[in-house]
């Protein structure tokens, strides 16, 4: 078994929390519904079947001693029990005629499989789905026919619920004659177990298994959001350097855990239905990650006969563009019933061609950049805390550069896209702005502050990530902050979950929101300050604020604290919210797609009847005001981050708040 | 004083303007010197070329060899270390062929060798004084070259403006017997002529070029757009060509194609030498980029700082409302 | 086949801003970084891959002082096999003739079938290779964008005018100057250059070449650089300061009227 010679992963740690997983996500299946008419069937299904296991093997042991009855449930538990469990059987068998009949005739799309990857699976799924229709057939024959028959001979008969299969099949065969019955009480229990015990062998080789391996993947499932693992469990940074290959180049290079998974996942296609790359024509989608890793393993790893293996999997499972084209948005995660995890596996892949030194020529120049400079543009870095000094914002404001004459007990992390992209800049005058009026003790930490690193790890370069981290670290320690502000989401995120001992950090709109509800928050209304009172805003997720780490209320408080800001959601929100494109060194690939994800999202944005987009994030700020270019909706749309909007309308002592002229945020201007 | 010499590069017996930039150049050295023009190749093409030289030189030297037919660096060389004078001053104009030969002749004839030359201010002693640009053309420089044991001295292609009124060209001196036999390491074995592509960038009278400031490939349908409403083609620099964001026959430059269109935008190109060489004719030249100090802004008639990303849909929209044509 | 690479620390280009100091003689060093000169980073790579086609070892050289060992790490990590340093005092202040000089005596020194160089640094000069081969006396060819091997000799294509290829043959030994875009050199993460870190690199003085000090450094340069300038603005463009809207009306206004719209 592969999973034998698999990288090592700890997923022991945190017993009852775990457990708790397992009882929202496993028994609670507390992710299906996220697909209404998907999720209620198989809700019913897996309810059937977890009823229905004691009476699988009580309907064996019978078939050898016959008046076996399972410990716990004679007498009135058990009659109870027949009873539910016939209504289970019953219900079972309907959801798989349901469920064939929706694969052969409505064959919704996240089910299809392009052509380059072989046959379609639909064959194969309505085989399982008959085979189980035909186990609720047989035992629901044995129970009737047994019934039926005791009722013959005028012995006590089991009493069988009314209307389910059971009992119409013991109203079809009540009046056969005894040795009929006895012919298909056998007859039944054959079936039956037949096809029990080769449902039981052949499940391991489809996409079936997760019945059997699905309790293992949501116990071991990864516990927090928003970190990565690191190059190699148990291989502390100091002694990276004696690793010989980093990332997953061949698929030994797996860990258990990620093997686990190729065999867990159900082929639902959830995953890819929701995958921002794959519905823009990128050539990834998540599920199809894992079915050509299984396709791969059951190829190398036959049953019997002997494993070959250690074939590279970048050129012959996946392509370079499949694995270079994820954002990370963890809509994939988000999704998955059996909680697989996808983000982890493409950064070791990605670390993977790094070391082979494998990357795309859009991504050296920002990397090589980065390394140099601090930042992927390249720009000198005594002028990264410029923003702060141009001469309208220097007339009423100061930010301080905490550079050991200068402290503060907070620091305003600006992040690079910030400091030197002339459009992002507003967005650092607006945060400056903000923390002032809310009389924050703040300072940055200008040329002493490199780039977060938060894509360059996710993008598979640890080591210069681990060089940025640590000059960083450094900065914040020697600066003697208590606590952290950004308003750049990745930062937040790499702040929070990559990096070690930095003092606590928040998303700016977190801050805004706790200001708010305590009452130091003060708008002006939002007519007074717009030329056009038809605006109507649409507040976009980014993807490392929201999905990552969850923070979707605060910022919706506070554009609602805004009076008279007339605020619509999209189809697509939360935890559902659409990647704008991506951040970080993902601005400067060039994927192969048919249009980009930024344009999807604008014209949700326009579907949902809004005319602004509000984002917290810089880079979906860069990615959305492309879009609306690119779609030619210059002047039906515009984008504005939380901050400028704030801004704009925060009252501040001794007269109206002073707002920056920025162009790109008037309708029509 | 030592001969000035300067080497003309002909094809098929067709001698261009650089000629008379050579001579415009010797003339900076010694003003008084009519340099003696040289040439090499074979057959009647090199006899024309000999009596197109133009006005201003003194002697034609001819070098003539069935081995010189097409304009082997390598053999033109040694060609050119028999036949000099020592202590001789060569121009050569500094392009691909340029490149290829003067170095390694420097070397041979024993003389120092100046790159790329923009300006020549003179002799003091034995120095010869130049100006040449570095760093893509963001500074230039003043050097000295110790001409006591020659110089062979490659000269920007544009640089020197021909004079005029020069008095005719001299006689034919037949140089061919001093040749000797050429020994050939390096061998030509043909041309391969780039792919015509679907867009003739030569034949276009207005041009939308771009260059690195496009940033990315998905950028380029800006400027194909307005090329559409403008009625112009789009062309580049050849960083988009590196990038693969265009072929190869779309680029303006010394290594791509030369165009004389009448109008020529240039959008998001820094200026450097080696694209500019490619247009000649001097089109009205409008010039846009986010950087106020690009060297484009000197040869430009019209500037704007700007970035190209903001300014482009912006003239595409005004175009459009001025041709009438709905936006997309 | 053994390649030898001639590679140079230049200022990077994208990367640095180019202002005159305040003495006014040279330009403003202070704040650089320095790379690999470009040309020879993709001269580097094709070495790599004609070395992994047919076999060999490619060897990366520098004149410099100890700062250079930096490139030689960074293109050790890519995957050349050895590097070396070529450093003395007496170097110092030497011309292109120079350092092609000091070249030629570390070349000596070896057995190289292939010697490669970029076509031009940050200077544009274009002249080391050229120069290179001449006093080595092997067949030279520049601006090479294409080499594939054969028996005893290459086939390489030089870039001319119009993107035209020049088909070549040529003898080895011989030395090629190398244009950009001639592949697309592999990245070197800095974990490469971390395993590469304590790799000893062989430092070549002025005595171990047997270069004769009159012959380079600066007072045997012919060429000598007096100062850097910028170029008085002259006529220069007429810049537009309207608004945008107001330039880009300017702007179709212009190419009407110099016959650009038909």
């Amino acid at each position: 078994m592969p999973l034998l010679r698999a990288q090592r992963d700890p997923r022991f740690d945190q017993p009852f929390v775990r457990l708790g997983g397992v009882f929202k996500f496993w028994l609670g299946q507390w992710k299906h519904p996220r697909y209404k008419f998907a999720g209620t069937l198989h809700i019913l299904i897996f309810a059937g079947f977890i009823l229905l296991a004691l009476r699988a093997f009580t309907v064996l042991i019978v078939g050898v001693s016959q008046n076996f009855v399972m410990p716990g449930l004679s007498g009135r538990t058990g009659e109870i029990y027949d009873l539910v469990t016939d209504y289970a059987a019953t219900v079972v068998f309907l959801c798989m005629v349901v469920a064939a009949g929706r694969r052969l005739i409505f064959k919704p799309a996240r089910y299809a499989l392009p052509a380059k990857y072989g046959k379609g699976h639909t064959a194969d799924a309505v085989f399982l789905l008959g085979l189980i229709a035909l186990l609720m057939v047989a035992d629901s024959l044995f129970a009737a026919s047994r019934s039926a028959g005791h009722l013959q001979q005028g012995q006590p008969a089991e009493a069988l619920a009314a209307l389910s299969l059971p009992w119409m099949l013991q109203i079809a065969i009540g009046s056969m004659p005894l040795a009929t019955l006895r012919e298909l009480n056998v007859g039944a229990y054959l079936v039956h177990e037949i096809a029990f015990y080769f449902l039981l062998c052949y499940r391991p080789f489809g996409i079936q298994f997760h019945v059997e391996t699905s309790l293992f993947s949501i116990y071991f499932s990864k516990l927090e959001r928003g970190t990565l693992k690191p190059v190699r469990w148990g291989v502390s940074d100091e002694h990276l350097d004696q690793v010989k290959s980093f990332g997953v180049k061949t698929f030994e290079d797996f860990t258990w855990k990620h093997m686990l998974d190729f065999y867990s996942c159900a082929d639902c296609g959830r995953c890819a239905d929701n995958c921002p790359a794959n519905t823009v024509g990128r050539p990834l989608a998540p599920r199809f990650l894992t079915t050509k890793a299984r396709d791969y393993v059951f190829q190398h790893y036959p049953v019997s006969g002997k494993a070959n293996n250690g074939k590279p999997l970048i050129g012959n499972v996946y392509s370079e563009d499949e694995i270079w084209s994820c954002t990370t948005c963890g809509a994939c995660e988000e999704e998955c019933p059996l909680l697989v995890e996808y983000i982890d596996k493409i950064v070791d892949l990605r670390r993977g061609m790094i070391d082979d030194g494998n990357v795309p020529q859009s991504l050296q120049k920002p990397l090589k950049a980065l390394e140099s400079r601090g930042n992927p543009y390249g720009k000198i870095e005594k002028k990264r805390g410029d923003w702060a000094k141009t001469p309208e914002f220097l007339q009423d404001n100061k930010v301080k550069v905490l550079d050991g004459k200068n402290g503060a007990d907070t620091l305003y992390f600006v992040d690079s896209i910030t400091s030197y992209d002339d459009r992002m800049q507003s967005i650092g005058r607006a945060t400056a702005r903000i923390l002032t009026r809310l009389g924050k003790n703040f300072g940055i930490l200008g040329a002493a502050e490199r780039d977060s690193g938060h894509e360059v790890r996710r993008f598979g370069e640890e080591m210069l990530f681990t060089a940025l981290r640590d000059h960083n670290t450094e900065a914040i320690k020697a600066s003697g902050v208590q606590r952290i502000v950004t308003a750049d989401p990745h930062a937040f995120n790499a702040l929070k979950h990559d990096y070690k001992d930095v003092p606590p950090v928040e998303h700016i709109s977190q801050v805004l929101a706790r200001e708010a509800r305590a009452g130091n928050l003060r708008f002006n209304a939002a007519d007074n300050w717009l030329e056009n009172r038809d605006r109507v805003y649409a507040y976009h997720d980014p993807c490392y604020l929201g999905r990552h780490n969850q923070v979707y209320d605060d910022p919706r408080d506070v554009l609602d604290a805004i009076p008279g800001l007339h605020r619509v959601e999209m189809k697509r929100s939360r935890d559902r919210s659409f990647c704008c494109g991506g951040g970080g060194l993902m601005l400067f690939y060039e994927p192969k797609e048919e249009q980009r994800m930024g344009v999807v999202r604008v014209r949700m944005a326009a579907e949902a009847g809004a005319n602004v987009i509000v984002t917290a994030c810089p880079f979906c700020m860069v990615n959305v005001e492309d879009a609306i270019k690119v779609a030619g909706m210059e002047g039906k749309m515009s984008v504005i981050d939380l901050a400028e909007v704030v801004d704009q309308h925060m009252v501040c002592e001794g007269g109206p708040a002073q707002t920056e002229k920025l162009e790109a945020a008037t309708v029509g201007g | 004083m030592p001969r000035i010499f300067a080497y003309i590069v002909h094809r098929g017996g067709v001698v261009d303007d650089s000629a008379a930039e050579l001579v415009a150049a010797a003339k900076k050295i010694d003003a008084t010197v009519a340099p003696t023009a040289i040439l090499t190749g074979s057959g009647p093409e090199l006899e024309t070329a000999c009596s197109a030289v133009g006005s201003g030189f003194g002697e034609i030297w001819k070098v003539a060899n069935a081995a010189l037919a097409y304009p082997n660096a390598e053999l033109v060389r040694q060609a050119l270390v028999r036949v000099l004078p020592p202590g001789s001053i060569v121009l050569v104009n500094h392009d691909h062929f340029g490149i290829d030969l003067s170095p390694g002749l420097s070397i041979k004839l024993d003389s120092v060798f100046a790159s790329d030359v923009l300006a020549i201010d003179g002799i003091e002693g034995n120095s010869l004084k130049l100006v040449r640009q570095e760093f893509g053309g963001q500074v230039n420089a003043h050097l000295r070259c110790d001409i006591s044991s020659g110089a062979v001295i490659n000269v920007r292609p544009g640089a020197f403006k021909p004079q005029a009124n020069l008095p005719a060209a001299g006689a034919v001196v037949d140089k061919s017997s001093e040749v000797g036999t050429l020994v050939a390491r390096r061998r030509y074995l043909e041309t391969i002529v780039a792919e015509a592509g679907d867009v003739d960038i030569t034949k276009h009278s207005v041009l939308v070029s771009i260059g690195r400031g496009i940033q990315e490939k998905d950028n380029v349908a800006l400027a194909e757009e307005l090329a559409e409403v403008l009625g112009a083609a789009v062309s580049c620099s050849r960083p988009v060509v590196d990038a693969k964001w265009m072929p190869k026959s779309r680029q303006v430059g010394s290594s791509g194609k030369t165009v004389k269109p009448k109008v020529y935008l240039a959008c998001g190109i820094s200026g450097a030498f080696q694209h500019l060489a490619g247009i000649k004719g001097s089109p009205f030249l409008i010039a846009i980029n986010k950087n106020p100090k690009a060297p484009i802004f000197q040869v430009a008639d019209v500037g704007i700082v700007d970035d190209l990303l903001e300014f482009l849909p912006e003239l595409n929209n005004k175009a459009r409302e001025l041709r009438g044509v709905a936006a997309k | 086949m053994e390649i030898l690479v001639c590679a140079r620390r230049v200022p990077d280009a994208s990367e640095n801003e180019i202002e005159l100091n305040i003495a006014g003689n040279d330009i403003e060093r202070e704040e650089f970084v320095y790379s690999v000169n470009e040309a020879d980073n993709y001269a580097v790579e094709e070495a790599l891959q004609i070395r992994d086609r047919v076999g060999g070892n490619v060897t990366v050289v520098t004149v410099d002082g100890e700062e250079g060992e930096e490139i030689l790490r960074r293109e050790l990590a890519m995957g050349a096999n050895q590097a070396a340093l070529v450093s003395d005092e007496a170097f110092n202040g030497s011309d292109g003739e120079g350092v092609a000089t000091i070249l030629k005596a570390f070349v000596q020194k070896g057995h190289y079938h292939l010697i490669l160089t970029g076509v031009q640094a940050d200077d544009g000069a274009a002249q080391v290779g050229g120069m290179l081969a001449a006093m080595l006396d092997y067949p030279f060819a520049s601006l090479v964008n294409s080499i594939s091997v054969e028996e005893g000799k290459l086939k390489v294509s030089r870039e001319i005018e119009g993107g035209n290829k020049e088909m070549n043959e040529i003898d080895l030994p011989c030395v090629l100057s190398i244009q950009t875009g001639i592949n697309e050199p592999r990245y070197v993460g800095m974990r490469g250059i971390r395993q590469v870190a304590s790799v000893p690199i062989p430092t070549s003085t002025a005595a171990d070449l047997g270069v004769d000090h009159g012959a380079v450094g600066e007072a045997a340069a012919k060429v000598k650089r007096v100062d850097y300038f910028v170029p008085a603005a002259s006529k220069g463009a007429e810049m537009l300061h309207g608004s945008r809207e107001e330039n880009a009306d300017k702007v179709l206004e212009l190419v009407a009227a110099k016959g650009g719209l038909k």
